[in-house]
């Protein structure tokens, strides 16, 4: 490509993912302060629910994985268990119920819908195979 | 980038404004806190768009289709897996402002599979990794990290398995 065919690429995708991730980044504002309240008090150590729990926060809630780290770890303060943490952030970086417009506009509804399902199973499994195992070491 | 796609974002746009003119209505203490909170967020994500807008750039300009294809591509093999592992750890910055690019290179031959692997891939990147390790220790890290990893490839090869290229 030309600079100038490369200018024009950038320029007509940035068109399309500047109101998207501006849109996102206002919608996920307004709906952080309203769910992260309830965070602390809806976890009650099950291995079975926490995970769960933890996966559809993460779903609801995300950014950068950093800032997820520091909210789980405030939430393992406050006595919430490790294995819905875990959940909790892996969902936060890769399951994006905000995030499911720019996804699907990007890379169409079935791309979108099986990635973000399988992640947010895989969240799941993975903090109940971490936890398991770091019981056992 | 189709005209459709582009009139769906600014509608994406236009119907959360409008969400954020009936809460400040009705909220308008919750209105501030979330503006105050989208400045902030903002400020840390553009210089990364930026970024990832200058990479696309350069990809554009250096890269030729038929090398993507190659490395990334419905042939690409075990190569093209590891590249995008290796990638998806060393390329920073959250789902949304990586789309584009990603999008970008699917357009020019990268795997579908692939695509899904590199999203699925968020939570490992080398310069968060020692934040996470103070919080949760480096048994943790490097379990939880491995873990990542594997389901993502895992991922990836269910994506391909249920989308065609």
């Amino acid at each position: 490509m030309s600079v100038k065919e490369s200018l024009s690429s950038v320029w007509r995708v940035a068109l399309t993912a500047l109101p998207m991730i501006v849109g996102i980044l206002l919608l996920v504002s307004l709906l952080n302060p309203v769910f992260q309240k309830y965070y602390p008090s809806v976890f009650s150590g099950s291995y079975f629910w926490d995970p769960l729990l933890g996966a559809l926060a993460g779903s609801i809630a995300f950014g950068i994985p950093v800032t997820s780290y520091i909210v789980g770890g405030e939430l393992l303060q406050k006595g919430v268990s490790l294995v819905a943490i875990t959940a909790f952030i892996l969902a936060w970086a890769t399951v994006g119920l905000a995030m499911l417009p720019i996804e699907i506009n990007f890379f169409g509804k079935k791309f979108a819908f099986l990635r973000n399902g399988l992640n947010f199973i895989n969240s799941i499994i993975i903090a109940v195979l971490t936890v398991m195992i770091l019981n056992l070491l | 980038m189709s005209e459709k796609k582009i009139s769906v974002a600014w509608k994406f746009l236009s119907a959360v404004g409008l969400i954020y003119g009936l809460v400040l209505v009705f909220n308008q203490e919750l209105a501030l806190e979330a503006w105050g909170d989208f400045v902030a967020t903002l400020g840390r994500v553009l210089p990364m768009v930026g970024i990832v807008f200058g990479l696309m750039f350069f990809v554009n300009l250096f890269l030729k289709q038929a090398t993507i294809k190659k490395h990334l591509g419905r042939d690409s093999g075990i190569k093209g897996w590891i590249y995008t592992v290796i990638g998806s750890i060393f390329v920073v910055g959250p789902p949304y402002v990586l789309m584009p690019m990603l999008s970008e290179l699917r357009n020019q031959g990268m795997k579908t599979s692939l695509t899904a692997v590199f999203l699925s891939n968020r939570s490992v990147q080398p310069v968060y990794l020692p934040v996470m390790a103070s919080y949760f220790g480096w048994k943790y890290t490097l379990l939880v990290s491995f873990f990542i990893i594997s389901f993502s490839i895992l991922s990836g090869l269910i994506v391909s398995r249920m989308i065609k290229d």
